[in-house]
């Protein structure tokens, strides 16, 4: 469905039909049968034809994706598309199934999403045309996806039942299926699923406390590399932009888990252990998620599990090198692309509120509320504005990044993920 | 069995009361059911199917007594990412959820 001006693309496609450079139309072309029986007929496969060429690309849009990205409506089971210049909505998809909790990779070619649903389904969207391109139901319950390095396979972790699934980009059909199965044969929700360099997928066993690597190189042959006792109920996972590293919260014990894809015979290494140590944790209304690496020079930014703070990390020894006390409990703590600014969303109750930390001085240097149910961020592709969804006032909010004032506000049904076509580009995204 | 009737008479007494206990009012209902989808469904699922949390359908709850289910929700469960409902829930609000899920309202 095309919500604003729905004239421009049907009067594109109609005019190129009947422009014809050659000065030759169809029309003309069509006349010089002299019989009115072929004329009339002629006629109307004309008609016939316009219509249905009108119909194929009436909605389509001839334009770059580079400033487009997607809205996730998740009570609605729809997305809308964006254009994060013109700050306005382009269209609305709808039929995805259930969206809570959804996420989405891009193409690529940026032309096409692909968004995970909670439900199993698995859908290809077209961002020029506003269309569904193809919906498969993969499994019972899944959590996420990533796109392979070549951007030819698009792999899916799942709750119900456990595993990752691993589709061809273009058709979605099924390549190879991993199931996330431990010594026991007790079968893993798996979290944490990212593409690496080397044609890999990284992803974590939550109930095995496992790491694993698949590489991709020879699909139906794939080479699956196992890091066991990892810690405790690892809930999320992420990569750094560079692709070497991949770490993994844990929810069960205190630090996370890092392995060096660089160097994956070391082994998966405790990170940050000895953080919180003896402190009670208070009760964690809304998982963190670990998404892309908020990091800044040689710091690192990261929710703290069950504590009101960030807690920042020296990248090059990973040891904590500070902790930023903050309005409630971290969701998301993202980077803006120049590693200037971070900011944070909070968990259930505190979930109204946005900061934003000072990567130099380390400290929240501005606290706003966008209303209840600040549920993402996401950065324009060089970070002049952020676009960041409010569930319950059924609305995305766009802000400046430098003088923090509201640039924009667009209506969404109980929007929740953002993402923008930026990501296509970057690892782990 | 004198001796016995003061307790016997409370417990008559506060049966009846702790049953008719404050019933969630229709607004607290509402913000009950929202929160239940919203809150409760970043990880047992929108549609209650599931997540990183169990799935809370009729069928999947049938076998707990309502009395665990409003002590999971009101205590948490220690060692699985479940928290501790109480101070933001009451034990009438709680009470009101399991019902609400065992007859699968708002689906």
């Amino acid at each position: 469905m095309r919500l604003p001006e729905k004239g421009k693309g049907v009067g594109k496609g109609v005019r190129s039909l009947f422009h014809n450079p050659q000065g030759k139309s169809h029309w003309d072309v069509e006349k010089k049968g002299s019989d009115p029986f072929s004329f009339a007929l002629s006629f109307l496969l004309l008609v016939f034809f316009c219509s249905f060429y009108g119909t194929a690309n009436a909605e389509c849009l001839m334009r770059g994706t580079g400033d487009l990205g997607i809205v996730i409506e998740r009570a609605s089971g729809s997305v809308q598309v964006v254009d994060t210049t013109a700050r306005s909505s382009l269209f609305r998809i709808e039929g995805l199934g259930d969206l809570s909790h959804a996420s989405a990779v891009f193409s690529r070619d940026a032309r096409y999403a692909y968004i995970f649903g909670r439900d199993g389904g698995l859908s290809k969207i077209d961002l020029l045309c506003g269309s569904l391109v193809k919906r498969v139901l993969q499994a019972g319950n899944s959590i996420g996806g990533a796109i392979s390095q070549d951007g030819t396979l698009v792999a899916v972790s799942n709750y119900t039942p456990g595993g990752v699934k691993i589709f061809d980009a273009q058709t979605l059909a099924q390549v190879v299926e991993l199931p996330a199965v431990d010594e026991a044969g007790r079968s893993s929700k798996v979290v944490g699923l990212v593409d690496a360099p080397g044609q890999r997928f990284v992803y974590t066993l939550y109930d095995a406390g496992e790491i694993r690597s698949v590489d991709m190189h020879e699909p139906g042959k794939p080479q699956v590399q196992r890091f066991r006792d990892v810690g405790s109920l690892p809930y999320d996972a992420l990569i750094t932009p560079d692709g070497r590293y991949y770490i993994a919260g844990l929810f069960g014990e205190d630090g996370l888990a890092l392995l060096d894809l660089w160097q994956p015979q070391e082994g998966v290494r405790r990170i940050l252990d000895n953080y919180g140590k003896g402190e009670d944790k208070l009760p964690v209304y809304k998982m963190p998620h670990l998404e892309g690496w908020a990091v800044a020079g040689r710091q690192a930014f990261l929710p703290a599990v069950g504590r009101h703070e960030v807690l920042v990390v020296d990248s090059d020894s990973w040891k904590e090198a500070g902790r930023i006390a903050v309005h409630g409990q971290p969701v998301f703590v993202v980077a803006q692309p120049d590693g200037r600014q971070v900011w944070v969303n909070f968990a259930h109750p505190l979930n109204d509120t946005v900061q934003v930390i000072d990567t130099r001085s380390l400290q929240v240097i501005h606290t706003f509320k966008p209303g209840k149910g600040v549920l993402h961020m996401e950065f324009t592709p060089r970070g002049e504005a952020v676009w960041i969804s409010v569930r319950d006032a059924d609305a995305v909010q766009v802000y400046d990044t430098t003088s923090f004032r509201q640039l924009a506000e667009l209506p969404a049904e109980k929007p929740s993920g953002i993402f923008f076509t930026s990501r296509a580009h970057r690892t782990g995204l | 069995m004198l001796k016995h009737s003061p307790a016997l008479l409370a417990l008559i007494i506060s049966c009846p009361v702790i049953a008719m206990a404050e019933v969630p009012d229709a607004e607290r209902q509402a913000q009950l059911l929202y929160l239940l989808k919203h809150d409760c469904g970043s990880c047992h699922g929108m549609t209650r199917k599931g997540g990183l949390g169990p799935a809370l359908l009729p069928e999947n709850l049938s076998d707990f007594p309502p009395e665990f289910l409003v002590t999971t929700i009101l205590d948490g469960r220690p060692g699985t990412p479940m928290p501790p409902w109480r101070g933001e829930l009451s034990e009438a609000d709680a009470r009101w959820l399991v019902e609400a899920l065992n007859r699968g309202e708002g689906l």
